[in-house]
């Protein structure tokens, strides 16, 4: 009886970790391809709101998520264009750009959502990989799902190959690392900062259309709820790896999970506690990834990005 | 420095003000810079079939139009100083607090705690005691924060705003939980406090004493940044940490107690507005004043003076947002994209001129 429900409980919350953590996922991936080119974007938050809002308004027009989900990855790209001409062209500072742009984010999306708010629309279609979704345990928590839950592997496997495997990646590590360097080398560092920001915004936008067109699938002002600034979180903690980055979605996404299920039955701790997990959770593996190896990770650090973290630019 | 308004920039010779003093050609630029955000949200209120120019004459007749919107405007000007301050002192040492919000949500949590235990004391003792518990609960959820930025473990802009969040639960946690009105049917709010535990009012019956706070605070920190040893060497760390550093300023003290003073005038913004404007702990307290607070401090350039001067506009637009909502329909949040607007403006701005000099 018990270890059934043991069993119930973590294939809710391995699925669950899927599922909720998918957004996150994309949303980290994108930001790890921007700050490996040395410029951060607290802006994350707002792209994926307007992917998010953008995407709904998509679908809820033309009656297909999947029209959605192409709206909100341009949008998000265009949102952070803005930031890039912020940053990248006129040198504003990073982290104020970046939290002024999440506050536009969340006024210009509250009043152009405000009359979906009501609307309802037919979210992404789950879909499941023959035989293997049969898998005992794991099976339908990694092989079912809508197309962005299923294609949370693969994808991170592509932004590894870019970042690591073409001309493309090293061209942007190398910005990353040093403007001047990169200059020097032949390279145009502003506009690959560009192309970054934008294949990042995408990829943000990507993870806010999922939280509106599956996850919830309904539109509501302020929805992402601080799932950008846990995926620049995790992006720290993942020390700018595509892959690890899976690890850290997959923990939040569990820790969201989790927390639904313990309301679900009942576990007699106050749902408001409950919800402080997913925010506590990303800083207590950031600091125990810190405390556990000292030293080491302040290498992998793209230089770049050193002096905003100082507080200089 | 790189005031909006160049208030912060005024000569240090003296602490003698005179509107004389006060730049023409900054003011020029940030008026142009509201002039351009307003043009950007006349695009978007379009777009949406407002008449932009009806709507903004419809927010300053809601607010500056009449003595009730006036006082509206001063009352919420005081929480957007001390928010604001509470970015600002912390910036002096090159540190961005972002966690404003959740520090003025704790610091309300604690000063209600205080009311709501010990109604019974006199209010000269009770309301003393409010605001300290206010200004200890505003450091108290500074002090991870701060003391893993001292050790250089956590970058203090992640710790911070994903405490704004947690902090908001806990105030959820114990209105709907341990502290629940319950009188308050389903309507998640703590008891009234005693009218002992109300700030007294100044200029008629809306504009409480939290407004000496704020005003003193500004000054205070103008005094000690401009006039001593502490703020001549928050400065240095400001400006070049590693020659700090090796003029032996002990920078970690000054990271932790500058991030933990900063968090106590936040967390004093949250006490004042639980013993004045709503008189009991809700978990709506704030419309995101923490978050407004950022904006106003990096509008004004992290200078006391123009942060004043920049709360009162941003509370201008921040009470005419409920008009927004009540007139024209717009959700609140409409507020929120003028005031960003404003400032990315005005950041564009400054990027340029900081990297022609």
């Amino acid at each position: 009886m018990t270890l059934a429900v043991i069993l119930a409980v973590a294939q809710g919350v391995l699925t669950g970790a899927f599922r909720s953590g998918t957004s996150i996922l994309y949303a980290a991936l994108g930001e790890v391809i921007v700050e490996r080119t040395g410029v951060i974007n607290l802006g994350l938050e707002g792209c994926m709101l307007v992917g998010a809002c953008s995407g709904f308004i998509a679908a809820a027009g033309t009656g297909s998520a999947y029209v959605g989900l192409v709206a909100g990855a341009i949008a998000g790209s265009a949102f952070n264009l803005l930031l890039g001409y912020m940053v990248v062209t006129r040198r504003a500072n990073q982290l104020a750009s970046g939290l002024a742009l999440q506050f536009l984010a969340l006024g210009l999306t509250a009043i152009f959502g405000a009359t979906f708010v009501q609307r309802r629309i037919d979210g992404l279609d789950t879909v499941q990989v023959p035989v293997l979704a049969d898998l005992p345990l794991a099976g339908q928590a990694i092989f079912q799902g809508d197309i962005l839950t299923l294609g949370l592997v693969p994808v991170s496997l592509v932004v590894w190959w870019l970042l690591f495997r073409t001309r493309w990646g090293l061209s942007l590590r190398t910005v990353g690392e040093s403007r001047v360097v990169a200059f020097a080398a032949g390279l145009r560092p502003e506009w690959l900062q560009y192309q970054a920001l934008m294949v990042g915004g995408l990829l943000g936008g990507i993870g806010g259309a999922h939280l509106s067109l599956s996850y919830a699938r309904v539109w509501i002002e302020g929805m992402t709820a601080g799932r950008g600034f846990i995926a620049v979180a995790l992006v720290i903690f993942a020390t700018w790896h595509p892959l690890r980055v899976i690890l850290g979605a997959l923990l939040f996404g569990g820790a969201i999970a989790l927390q639904l299920q313990l309301q679900a039955r009942n576990a007699g701790v106050s749902p408001f506690l409950l919800d402080m997990l997913p925010y506590l959770l990303p800083l207590a593996v950031l600091l125990l990834a810190r405390l556990w190896s000292r030293g080491t990770r302040q290498n992998q650090i793209p230089e770049g990005l050193f002096a905003v973290f100082e507080g200089t630019r | 420095m790189n005031s909006a308004l160049g208030l912060a920039a005024w000569p240090g010779r003296g602490l003698v003000l005179s509107w004389r003093q006060i730049p023409a050609r900054p003011t020029l630029r940030f008026l142009g810079a509201l002039l351009v955000a307003l043009a950007a949200f006349g695009v978007v209120l379009l777009l949406q079939g407002r008449n932009p120019l009806l709507v903004y004459a419809s927010m300053i007749s809601g607010t500056l139009g009449t003595p009730f919107g006036r006082s509206e405007v001063l009352v919420k000007s005081i929480p957007l100083v001390l928010c604001a301050l509470a970015v600002a002192l912390p910036a002096r040492v090159g540190l961005v607090n972002v966690g404003g919000e959740g520090q003025l949500y704790t610091g309300a949590w604690l000063a209600s705690g205080v009311a709501l235990f010990l109604p019974d004391l006199p209010a000269w003792l009770l309301l003393p005691m409010m605001m300290l518990a206010g200004m200890a609960g505003g450091a108290l959820w500074a002090l991870v924060p701060a003391l893993l930025r001292a050790r250089g473990w956590m970058n203090e802009v992640i710790s911070t705003l994903l405490l704004n969040y947690v902090a908001i639960l806990l105030v959820q946690f114990f209105v709907f939980g341990p502290w629940k009105d319950p009188q308050s049917a389903n309507f998640p709010q703590s008891r009234a406090f005693t009218p002992s535990a109300h700030l007294p009012t100044l200029l008629g019956d809306r504009v409480h004493i939290g407004i000496i706070f704020a005003v003193c605070a500004a000054l205070v920190l103008l005094v000690v940044l401009r006039r001593t040893r502490w703020g001549f060497e928050m400065r240095a760390i400001g400006g070049n940490p590693e020659a700090a550093r090796r003029a032996g300023i002990p920078i970690s003290t000054y990271v932790v107690v500058g991030l933990l003073l900063g968090a106590a005038l936040a967390g004093l913004a949250g006490a004042t507005e639980v013993s004045s404007v709503q008189g009991r702990l809700r978990p709506t307290l704030s419309p995101g004043y923490g978050f407004i607070g950022f904006l106003v401090s990096w509008l004004a350039g992290h200078g006391p003076l123009s942060t004043i001067v920049m709360a009162l506009l941003m509370a201008v637009l921040t009470a005419s947002g409920d008009a927004l909502q009540l007139a024209q329909k717009l959700p609140y949040a409409s507020v929120d994209l003028l005031m960003a607007l404003t400032l990315c403006v005005v950041l564009v701005q400054r990027g340029r001129k900081e990297q022609s000099t």
